[in-house]
């Protein structure tokens, strides 16, 4: 059985399940619970599970996930919510110097199960604090894990895992796909960490993304397909643990790549994907890996210059067709 | 009249005899913390053991005071200076040596050294490295076990610099806001040694009086002679109670001293005389509980004599312990980063 639902739904549902499942969950966050959440997530959470469970916090990002990383190694089970991951850079001592390293230095005598989400990536006309994309940032650091989904089905299966692992998650959303709708399977529908999906089959191209780029990468395959080219779609899903055997299975018979991100260029995911291709597939690329990835500018606020800093659907054409030396 | 309150008098004379008794072996471990901080020292020096090492001589009272009446199941965090506080809840000083010989038979395989001792089977939740990084965590912790439904309580140790960071003040004012409805069992204890590295207390903040910072944010507090072990474990006796039976966050202000450098690759203490330093040392915390405990009869020279003879011996055979314990394996370097 699968419902078709949004991925804002999915987070909802997924989080009150779990949060029914299981007493250890508890949520905390900047108007999570009366205000009923930002993007409205958490909607009606606090009536149900009371204030003990979903805690409103004031606005000390670095003290509340602090605090969370402090509930985790004492058995509880915190989802906290950033309002958007801008905010997160005010706790990175907390998420980057005690999450992702208290296993490791305390000699594994402490765990950290804790699960930080919110919306990643551009907004609407918001400029250069309010729009920015974060990933690379936390996918540098060992210890953590960085999930970003794609669908409906993503949210539903990568944060079931998220919610049931033992070590701290980064769960990026995108707040341009709350809306998205998509099949969601019921059941344990858990989508292991580092397993990539092919979302669409072909032989002459692969296009690989995460987040809301799949759906641009989706749309310049169709794109391509008018014009006879069979482009490949890799949804990454997470970006730590990377499913680089997916990748370069795909590569091995399609001989080309493009790498789409939405963050900047320079030391992005796209420069690992591609350094990763080219020490395991280099003999078998029939041309250099591309790039597609947002401009290497703060965001302008400008309706014009954002679109010109964000990547599009022609992008990923055109670089699709570069490596295919069709101009 | 008069005979009852002579009774009452011989009454509250035996317990304070019984409370110096109990005071006998916090006697024996500030005497064992203190040479384990010297012997380190000298390990140092050796070049036996790398990277920092900030030492607790001069503020054993302190965490002697309070963990002296932890109960087994209670918690607590502090920053770096953590090997006293380690030694004083059980871990053997072998492992806490062998730890900062980076030795697999450390607390933690080798892999924190001596500013991420953690023992979380006896509750000790971590030393931290990055000054005030620590209180966030303390203060979640503290909500977890009152969550749980346990009447369990955390302690948060810190210096007074710590006390400058926006980590503190964030999760203070969450804890006040939270032992508003009893679910913030935490106490902090501000170890004000004077400095922060070389930084006095007068030049890095316009308010001095650190114990008020808390009432800002809602929180009781009160300040204390932190080289006094019977001051400290007498308040404590009383703050722990209060805290367990409430809920509701608690801050002490330990005025204390350190009489060593900031770390033990400092040489120079330009920031402060010699003067001065040999003044606090006339309020040593382990001279001043020692002249009590004789003064009660409870100590005399050659038990005091015997007790020094076994820190030593205590220390001596941690370090034997460290030196002859083996490297991690290769192995481990890989280990821990996420669930096995
Ligand atoms: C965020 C941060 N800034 C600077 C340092 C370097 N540093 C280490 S200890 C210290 C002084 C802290 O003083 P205090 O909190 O009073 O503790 P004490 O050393 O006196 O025990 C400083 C500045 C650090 N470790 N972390």
């Amino acid at each position: 059985m699968a419902a078709v639902t949004t991925y804002r739904e999915a987070l909802r549902a997924t989080l009150m399940e779990e949060m029914d499942r299981n007493p250890a969950v508890v949520l905390l966050g900047e108007d999570i619970g009366v205000y009923q959440g930002t993007f409205r997530i958490t909607a009606d959470f606090l009536s149900r599970y009371g204030p003990r469970r979903v805690i409103d916090t004031p606005i000390s990002e670095l003290g509340f996930i602090g605090a969370a990383i402090g509930m985790a190694m004492l058995g509880l089970r915190p989802v906290v919510e950033v309002m958007t991951w801008n905010f997160s850079l005010l706790a990175a001592d907390q998420i980057l110097n005690n999450a992702a390293k208290l296993r490791y230095f305390s000699g594994g005598q402490v765990e950290v199960p804790l699960v930080i989400r919110g919306p990643n990536g551009a907004g609407v006309q918001l400029s250069a604090q309010h729009s920015q994309s974060l990933e690379a940032v936390y996918a540098h650091f060992p210890g953590l894990q960085v999930a970003l989904p794609a669908t409906p089905a993503d949210v539903r299966g990568l944060l079931l895992t998220a919610l049931r692992g033992q070590d701290p998650v980064i769960f990026l959303e995108n707040a341009a796909l709350y809306g998205v709708k998509g099949e969601v399977p019921d059941g344990d529908a858990a989508i292991p960490f580092g397993r990539a999906e092919v979302m669409r089959g072909g032989r002459d191209v692969t296009l690989i993304a995460y987040s809301r780029m799949v759906h641009l990468a989706l749309a310049a395959a169709e794109h391509l397909a008018r014009e006879g080219v069979e482009a490949e779609v890799i949804n990454l899903r997470t970006l730590r643990p990377l499913d680089g055997e997916t990748v370069i299975h795909s590569v091995r018979r399609t001989h080309r790549a493009v790498v789409v991100q939405e963050q900047w260029k320079p030391f992005g995911a796209a420069a690992e994907i591609a350094a990763l291709i080219s020490e395991e597939a280099f003999d078998l690329l029939d041309a250099p890996v591309e790039r597609v990835t947002g401009a290497d500018v703060p965001m302008p606020y400008a309706r014009n210059l954002e679109l010109l800093a964000l990547p599009h659907e022609r992008d990923i054409v055109a670089a699709a067709r570069r490596t295919l030396y069709r101009q | 009249m008069a005979t009852k309150r002579g009774e009452a008098e011989v009454q509250s004379g035996a317990l304070a005899d019984a409370d110096l008794a109990e005071a006998l072996p916090w006697y024996r471990l500030m005497l064992i913390a203190r040479r384990f901080e010297d012997e380190a020292e000298r390990a140092f020096r050796r070049g036996k053991i790398g990277g920092y090492l900030h030492l607790y001589s001069g503020q054993e009272a302190v965490a002697a005071g309070f963990l002296a009446v932890l109960r087994p199941d209670d918690i607590f965090f502090t920053a770096y200076r953590d090997h006293a506080h380690a030694i004083f809840r059980g871990t053997p000083a072998g492992a806490v040596m062998a730890e900062l010989f980076g030795r697999q038979t450390g607390v933690v395989k080798g892999k924190g050294g001596s500013m991420h001792i953690f023992d979380v089977g006896r509750g000790f939740y971590g030393g931290y490295g990055i000054v005030g990084g620590h209180i966030p965590l303390a203060t979640g912790a503290a909500y977890a076990l009152r969550y749980q439904g346990t009447d369990r309580i955390c302690l948060c140790f810190l210096g007074d610099g710590a006390m400058n960071s926006g980590s503190f003040h964030e999760p203070v004012n969450m804890a006040g806001l939270w032992g508003r409805e009893g679910m913030c069992p935490i106490v902090y204890i501000v170890e004000n040694n004077r400095y922060a590295m070389g930084t006095a207390v007068e030049r890095s903040t316009a308010v001095t009086d650190l114990a008020s910072k808390f009432g800002i944010h809602g929180i009781p507090h009160e300040r204390l002679d932190g080289q006094d072990f019977l001051e400290v474990r007498r308040a404590a006796r009383r703050i722990t109670a209060q805290v367990r039976e409430t809920g509701r966050p608690y801050a002490v202000e330990a005025i204390t001293y350190r009489f060593v450098a900031h770390g033990a690759a400092d040489l120079f203490q330009p920031y402060r005389t010699k003067e001065e330093v040999e003044a606090w040392k006339a309020r040593d915390p382990i001279l001043l509980l020692e002249r009590a405990l004789r003064a009660a009869g409870l100590l005399d020279d050659g038990q005091v004599e015997a007790l020094r003879r076994e820190a030593q011996e205590v220390v001596a055979a941690a370090v034997r312990y460290a030196e002859e314990s083996p490297e991690p394996p290769p192995e481990e370097l890989t280990r821990d980063v996420y669930a096995p």
